[in-house]
C-alpha cells in the first residue's frame, strides 16, 4: 500500500461517515462568516427552528462591503450594504457566535484575522463561504470554499457531504531570484496549469522555494489556489508554522500545544504516496509577473509583450480578443509601456505586514507619479496598527499613497472604493475579471513590490529595475 | 427543493471560455439578504447596455433565448467566487441545466443545492450541442437525469455522469441539510471522540 498525502492524513481525521459511494460526512473545525454569502444561511436556520450547532467553532466578521475611509464609525452609507452589516451584527449575536465587528481593531479580512488570531491551525478543517478560504492552507489546514447552502450545512450539523479530490503536487524547485515573490509563484502556477487546471484537485504546494517562504508568503500561494481551479492548496506545516502559530490569542497553550505540536509534525506527505498530477516549476525561472487580459491565467512576465488572439487555440482565441478589447490593448505593446491610473495594495492575498513592508521598501523617499490614485488598505486592524508602528504608513503617506482602513475595498470593490470605466489598475489582489473592480475598470494582478514600482513609475514596471537592494517577500 | 425528472426546453448557445461568476452575477447584486430576485441581473454587464438596456446582441436577449431553460456553455463555466448568487439567478431567470467541458468546484456544487443540474460532456459532444442550440427556438433539447443523457432536437443523444448521491437527492428533491440531522449520533460521538485525541481544536 503507498503511503498518504498530507491531504488524506487531514480528510481521514475528519471522516465522520462514509457512505459505499464514497461520499463522506466530514467535520468542520473552523467555519469563517462574512456578511455578504451568510444571512441567507441564518434566515434559513430560523425558517427551520433550528441553532448554531458549534457557535465556538464559528468566527464571523464583516469585511467585504464596510468603508475604509477614516471616518466609517459614521457608519455605511449604501443602505443595502449597511443592512447586510446589521444582519450579520444581529445573526452574530442571537446565534452566539465570536465575532469581531466593525469597530473593534482586530477586525480585518475574514482571511486574515482568522490565522492572525490563531483560529487556523495545521491540520484542521476550515470551511466560509468565500472561495479564498484556500489561504488557510498555508497552515496544512484542508481549507475550502462553499456555498450559502452549505454555509448553512455547516452551521446546523458542523460537517459538510464531501466526496475526496484527487491530490496534485505542484512543486517549486529551488530558490526566487531578487525580486521575485510569493505572488509571482502562484500567478505563474496559474500560467502554466489554466484557470481550470486545477479543477477537482486538492493542490499541495512543495519544494525549496516554498518552504523557504514565511507564512505571509504561504499565505499568498494558497490563496490563489482557487484561482487555479483547485478545491484547496496546502503546505505542510514546518516550523516556520509553528513558530506563526505559537502565542496567538487562540493557539493552544502549555502542554496543549505539545501535544497539538506533536500531531502537527505527522502532517506531511509520505515519500511514497500516490500524486494523480504532479507539475514542477524552477524556482529560477519565476520573473516578477503581471496579467495582461481578464482570467488569472493571462500571466506573463514584465518583460514581455501582450499577445494576439491567435497565439491561442480552441475557445480560448474568443476569450483572449474580448480580453483585449476590454482591457484596451494591442498586440505586440510592451507590457513596459503600459500607463496606468491607480495602485491599489490590499486584498486577502497581499494586505499582510510583509507585503506592507514589501511595498513600503520600493516607496522609501520616493514619490508616486502625478495624477496617480493610490491607496493602501491594511488586511485587518492589527496589520494597520503594527505598519504604523514600524513607520510604513508614513512611508506610504509620503509617497502620496491614501492609508486606509481594513476590509475588502477595491478587491471587489463592493464598497465604494471602485474604479471608473475604462480606469487601468495596479492591483495585488487576486482576480482581473471584467469589472470586479468596478464597471469597465482594467485589472492589472502583481506582487505588492511590482505594485508600488508601478506607482513611481505610472506604467507597468519591471520592479527590479528600480531596486537598491533584493526585496524580500 | 423542486425535483428534477426530465426537460425538454430551448437551450442557449455561450460558446466563451471562463464564464466566471461575476459575469453571471456581478457584486451589486450581492448586497440582497435575500436569494429569490436575481434573475433580472443574471449576465449583468453582458446583458445590458450602459443606459440600462438591453444588448440586442446577447444571447439571451434574442427572442428566440428568453425562454431558455438550458444553457450550453464553453469550458470551465461557473469559475470565481463562491457565490451561490450565480445559481440563484440562473435558477431564478428560469435556467435548469448547464452544459460544459467543465465547471468550477464550487459552482458545480452550488448548482445541486438549488436544484439545478451541471452535465460536463466532452468537446465533440458540447460542440454538437452548441450547434443545435444555434439553431434557436425551433429546437429543443432534452435533459433526461434517469437515464442521464442529453438529446438533441435532432434524436442525438450523449450519455454523461453523474455522482448518484447527488442525482439520488436532485431526482427526489432532498434537502441536504435534514439527511445529515438524521445522523446527529454519528456527530456526537465523533465530537467527543476528536475531543480526546485534539482537544485544542
Ligand atoms: S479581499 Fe477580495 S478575495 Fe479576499 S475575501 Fe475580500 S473580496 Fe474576497
Amino acid at each position: 500500500m503507498s503511503g498518504k498525502t498530507l491531504y488524506d492524513k487531514i480528510w481521514d481525521a475528519h471522516v465522520v461517515q462514509q457512505d459505499e459511494d464514497g461520499t463522506c460526512l466530514l467535520y468542520i473545525d473552523r467555519h469563517l462568516v462574512h456578511e455578504v454569502t451568510s444571512p441567507q444561511a441564518f434566515e434559513g436556520l430560523r425558517l427551520a427552528g433550528r441553532k448554531v450547532r458549534a457557535p465556538g467553532r464559528t468566527i464571523a466578521v464583516p469585511d467585504h462591503n464596510v468603508p475604509t475611509t477614516l471616518d466609517r464609525a459614521k457608519g455605511i452609507e449604501n443602505e443595502e450594504s449597511r443592512i447586510q452589516v446589521e444582519a450579520l451584527d444581529r445573526n452574530a449575536r442571537d446565534f452566539g457566535v465570536h465575532y469581531y465587528p466593525v469597530d473593534d481593531v482586530r477586525q480585518g479580512i475574514v482571511h486574515i484575522v482568522g490565522p492572525e488570531q490563531g483560529w487556523t491551525l495545521p491540520g484542521m478543517t476550515v470551511v466560509c463561504g468565500d472561495s479564498h478560504t484556500a489561504t488557510h492552507g498555508a497552515f496544512g489546514a484542508l481549507a475550502h470554499g462553499i456555498g450559502t447552502s452549505e454555509v448553512e450545512h455547516v452551521l446546523a450539523t458542523q460537517t459538510l457531504i464531501q466526496k475526496k479530490s484527487k491530490n496534485m503536487k505542484v512543486e517549486i524547485t529551488g530558490q526566487l531570484a531578487p525580486g521575485v515573490t510569493a505572488k509571482d509563484i502562484t500567478l505563474s502556477v496559474i500560467g502554466a496549469t489554466g484557470t481550470a487546471g486545477g479543477t477537482g484537485y486538492v493542490i499541495e504546494y512543495c519544494g525549496e522555494a516554498i518552504r523557504s517562504l514565511s507564512m505571509e508568503g504561504r499565505m499568498t500561494v494558497c490563496n490563489m489556489a482557487i484561482e487555479g481551479g483547485a478545491r484547496a492548496g496546502l503546505i505542510a506545516p514546518d516550523e516556520t508554522t509553528f513558530a506563526y502559530v505559537q502565542g496567538r490569542p487562540h493557539a493552544p497553550k502549555g502542554a496543549q500545544f505539545e501535544a497539538a505540536l506533536a500531531w502537527w509534525k505527522t502532517l506531511y506527505s509520505d515519500d511514497d504516496a500516490h500524486w494523480d498530477k504532479v507539475v514542477t516549476l524552477r524556482g529560477e525561472d519565476i520573473a516578477p509577473v503581471v496579467t495582461w487580459g481578464t482570467s488569472p491565467e493571462d500571466v506573463l512576465p514584465i518583460t514581455a509583450a501582450v499577445p494576439a488572439p491567435a497565439d491561442f487555440k480552441g475557445g480560448k482565441v474568443e476569450a483572449a480578443q474580448r480580453a483585449l478589447d476590454y482591457m484596451g490593448l494591442k498586440p505586440g505593446q510592451k507590457l513596459t509601456d503600459i500607463a496606468i491610473d491607480t495602485v491599489f495594495i490590499g486584498s486577502c492575498t497581499n494586505g499582510r505586514i510583509e507585503d506592507l513592508r514589501a511595498a513600503a521598501a520600493i516607496l522609501k523617499g520616493k514619490k508616486i507619479k502625478d495624477g496617480m490614485r493610490a491607496m493602501v488598505v491594511p488586511g485587518s486592524g492589527l496589520v494597520r496598527a503594527q505598519a504604523e508602528e514600524e513607520g510604513l504608513a508614513q512611508i506610504f503617506l509620503d509617497a502620496g499613497f491614501e492609508w486606509r482602513l481594513a476590509g475588502c475595498s477595491m478587491c471587489l470593490a463592493m464598497n465604494p472604493d471602485q474604479l471608473s470605466p475604462g480606469e487601468r489598475c495596479a492591483a495585488t489582489s487576486n482576480r482581473n475579471f471584467e469589472g470586479r473592480q468596478g464597471k469597465g475598470g482594467r485589472t492589472h494582478l502583481m506582487s505588492p513590490a511590482m505594485a508600488a514600482a508601478a506607482a513611481i513609475t505610472g506604467r507597468l514596471t519591471d520592479v527590479r529595475d528600480l531596486m537598491t537592494e533584493p526585496a524580500q517577500a | 427543493m423542486e425535483k428534477f425528472e426530465k426537460l425538454t426546453g430551448i437551450a442557449a448557445p455561450m460558446p466563451l471560455v471562463n464564464i466566471d461568476t461575476d459575469m453571471i452575477i456581478p457584486k451589486q447584486f450581492l448586497k440582497t439578504i435575500k436569494r429569490s430576485g436575481l434573475g433580472v441581473h443574471a449576465f449583468d454587464e453582458m446583458r445590458y447596455l450602459a443606459d440600462g438596456t438591453e444588448n440586442p446582441d446577447f444571447v439571451l436577449n434574442k427572442p428566440q433565448y428568453r425562454e431558455a431553460q438550458i444553457l450550453v456553455a464553453g469550458d470551465n463555466f461557473g469559475c470565481g467566487s463562491s457565490r451561490e448568487h450565480a445559481p440563484w439567478a440562473l435558477a431564478d431567470f428560469g435556467v435548469k441545466a448547464v452544459i460544459s467541458t467543465s465547471f468550477a468546484d464550487i459552482f458545480y456544487n452550488n448548482c445541486f443545492k438549488n436544484g439545478m443540474l451541471p452535465i460536463v460532456l466532452p468537446q465533440e459532444a458540447v460542440d454538437v450541442l452548441m450547434k443545435d442550440a444555434e439553431k434557436g427556438s425551433n429546437a429543443r433539447m432534452t435533459v433526461d437525469l434517469e437515464n442521464q443523457t442529453v438529446t438533441t432536437s435532432d434524436g442525438e443523444s450523449f450519455a454523461f455522469e453523474l455522482d448518484p448521491f447527488r442525482k439520488h437527492c436532485l431526482m427526489n428533491g432532498l434537502d441536504d441539510i435534514g439527511l445529515t440531522m438524521e445522523k446527529v449520533t454519528a456527530i456526537d460521538s465523533f465530537e467527543s471522540q476528536s475531543a480526546q485525541s485534539r482537544p485544542w481544536v
